[in-house]
């Protein structure tokens, strides 16, 4: 019998109980919850009579909504908006559920706040109403993102009815360049397979470029499977992963971190264990990337020029190209470099960790912000995040060259909060969608990396970062 | 859950690769603390020339004449037809929740994304996914052919073209029988209720540090 893959140890863990087709009672052992997803679900459950199945499993944060400016302290003044953020405040204080509110220094992005309070552990199954869920994969954690029904479903029942994907590996081999991050490698990786390329499958990233990332790199990675199609991105246990979470509030401590540690030795994929697709990507040939479509797909090296939808034989992708284009007003054969930008995002749960800002701030030292630039915000991902630092310094950096310093949210990513982009405005942004209206209705999103950003926003359009002092960066 | 048996309707095209949860429907209106009433808002920035706000007010916005919602042939329709993965992006159940405000029983396409296929079983809407080419074959007929409408059999797994062609399709055995019957996935799964205990107090014992929060 062929070895397992990670993937097979952390699901066969957590079987209850199995159909006769496969559809499985799949136990879930941290369930994080925000306040756009789960409204109807605790909803569903008053309406049932029911009551959460193990509270202790649930950590609670409001940050699709909150305001990222420091009027918050007063409240939110969105009536729609601080609705909803009231209704997760009054469920998880009805049943009792540990919830970081919105002016709470632990509260952030829902996936920046899990690892960071080590409520995301090894060899756990995590799911939160939320796509991006597939970011704690990077501690080889399964942890996958779910729909408002599956959250009822999991606060009844600690269970969620699902089935096993496929195992797909993606090896990342050799040396990243330097200035290039596990942001331009997972948009490389999805501009290679596609928005699809890992759709029905759980992908396990390894190689020797995926062990050279640090752990916020290996977030940012796993948290742009679901861009590929994958509902789950996986990253091995080795010594980072430990060093990380060691002391961490909500992981273990004295002998059980021992035993844990210990547990954790062997949540990696076996030597012989099969895989049903395979991808093989040369990190050494990875150039930063930019986006220049409406989809994460549509990328391609900052030295490249936007793509010509003629030159595409497929009809049906010509025409999806030919949109494209027309929603984001770029000329077939525009070098990407003279694409000039209104506004700036860095942030939201793909970019907003320490390491992010720290790369981002590099880049901005004794620099000032294009005059042609609108806005540009940083958004750091969590309370904690944000207080690191300024520590560090970072906020007098960006704000002494134009940034604006907010407070923790998922603010520009999705513009369900004040920050938006206008009608027409084109966006430098480090989140993980440019689709359609994502950011603002009519805006056009182009993703990069923190480094990239704010080379952009010095610039007032797209620049190699790697001639803007970046090629130092790790 | 809404139970689905079979379905004979009217089918309108959306005639574009991948769309994304967000076009489906769109982020303001996902503050809603409800489960209904999204239907008007379901492809909300191609319906209507003019962005809508959060309060879902329709009154004095401008539609979108070429989008195929907005025309009178399609008026009423029961089945949606769509090109390869339809639904990637966000795991947001609005979008189910907007197809079946508005009328949608069931979403034909090559292929979907996993968590909005999920989804749609959750809300009664059936996923089918058909070979590229039989797609692209209805995309055509579809469009030749002013109130063209097919029906969808759950039980026998077919969908069946005015012509008399019918296709088969898949789907799991046990989400087959939950959506013909309507179940309501909690209460089948709170009867395996022993089993998850007997689960947790194993687990208690290898791993007791999942249990301390």
């Amino acid at each position: 019998m062929p070895g397992k893959t990670l993937y097979d140890k952390l699901w066969e863990q957590h079987v209850v109980h199995q159909e006769d087709d496969g559809t499985t009672l799949l136990y879930i052992d941290r369930h994080l919850v925000h306040e756009v997803t789960s409204p109807q679900a605790f909803e569903g459950l008053e309406l049932a009579q029911r009551r959460p199945w193990r509270t202790g499993s649930v950590l609670a944060v409001s940050d699709h909504n909150v305001p990222t400016t420091e009027e918050r302290r007063g409240g939110i003044k969105d009536a729609v908006s601080r609705l909803q953020v009231d209704t997760l405040d009054a469920n998880c204080d009805a049943h009792g559920i540990t919830q970081f509110k919105m002016n709470d220094p632990r509260q952030g992005i829902v996936h920046v706040i899990g690892p960071e309070q080590g409520a995301t552990l090894p060899g756990m199954t995590v799911v939160c109403g939320d796509s991006h869920t597939s970011t704690h994969g990077a501690f080889g954690a399964l942890a996958f993102g779910i729909g408002t029904s599956e959250v009822e479903h999991v606060l009844a029942t600690q269970c969620l009815l699902t089935k096993k994907s496929r195992n797909m590996r993606v090896a990342i081999e050799g040396e990243l360049p330097g200035g290039i991050t596990g942001k331009d490698l997972v948009l490389a990786v999805i501009g290679q397979i596609g928005t699809a390329g890992g759709t029905g499958h759980t992908i396990e990233f390894v190689g020797s470029a995926v062990s050279a990332l640090s752990m916020e790199a290996r977030m940012t990675v796993c948290n742009m499977a679901i861009e590929a199609g994958a509902r789950s991105g996986l990253v091995a246990v080795d010594d980072k992963t430990v060093a990380y979470l060691a002391g961490r509030p909500f992981a273990p401590r004295g002998d059980q971190w021992e035993r844990a540690c210990a547990a954790w030795q062997d949540l990696h994929s076996d030597v012989d264990a099969v895989f049903e697709k395979e991808v093989v990507i040369d990190a050494g040939a990875i150039e930063p990337q930019v986006t220049w479509g409406t989809s994460p797909e549509m990328v391609l090296p900052v030295s490249a020029s936007v793509p010509d939808p003629g030159a595409e034989s497929d009809a049906v992708k010509a025409d999806w190209m030919r949109k494209a284009l027309a929603y984001m007003d770029l000329p077939p054969g525009k070098p990407l470099q003279e694409i000039a930008i209104d506004k700036v995002f860095i942030g939201s749960c793909t970019n907003s960790r320490i390491e992010d800002l720290r790369a981002a701030a590099e880049i901005v030292r004794g620099r000032r912000v294009s005059s042609q630039v609108k806005l540009a915000l940083v958004v750091p991902g969590s309370g904690l995040v944000k207080q690191q630092a300024e520590a560090e310094g970072l906020d007098q950096l960006f704000r002494e060259a134009g940034f604006e310093w907010r407070e923790p949210g998922c603010s520009m990513c999705l513009a369900m909060n004040a920050d938006r982009l206008e009608p027409g405005e084109r966006c430098a942004s480090t989140s993980n969608r440019n689709f359609e209206g994502r950011q603002g209705h009519g805006g056009r999103t182009h993703l990069v990396s923190p480094a990239m950003a704010a080379a952009a926003a010095i610039a007032g359009h797209f620049v190699d970062v790697r001639e803007f002092g970046g090629e130092r960066l790790q | 859950m809404k139970a689905f048996d079979q379905e004979h309707g009217i089918v309108v095209p959306i005639d574009q690769a991948n769309v994304d949860t967000d076009a489906i429907i769109a982020k303001q209106y996902l503050k809603s603390i409800k489960r209904s009433g999204f239907g008007p808002h379901l492809f909300d920035n191609w319906r209507y020339l003019d962005p809508g706000g959060p309060d879902g007010d329709n009154a004095g916005r401008r539609i979108n004449p070429d989008f195929v919602l907005n025309q009178p042939r399609y008026q009423g329709a029961s089945i949606l037809l769509a090109r390869e993965n339809f639904g990637c992006g966000s795991s947001r159940e609005h979008a189910v929740w907007a197809l079946d405000d508005y009328g949608i029983r069931a979403v034909i396409a090559p292929s979907f994304a996993d968590i909005f296929y999920n989804n749609c079983f959750k809300s009664g809407v059936l996923p089918i996914v058909l070979s590229e080419q039989t797609v692209a074959a209805l995309f055509v007929q579809v469009l030749a052919e002013e109130g063209y409408r097919l029906r969808v059999n759950l039980p026998q797994q077919t969908v069946t073209t005015p012509g008399g062609d019918a296709f088969a399709f898949e789907v799991g055995t046990f989400r087959k029988q939950c959506l013909l019957q309507g179940f309501d996935d909690i209460g089948l799964t709170l009867q395996h209720a022993e089993a998850i205990r007997d689960y947790e107090r194993r687990r208690r014992e290898q791993v007791p540090w999942l249990f301390e929060q």
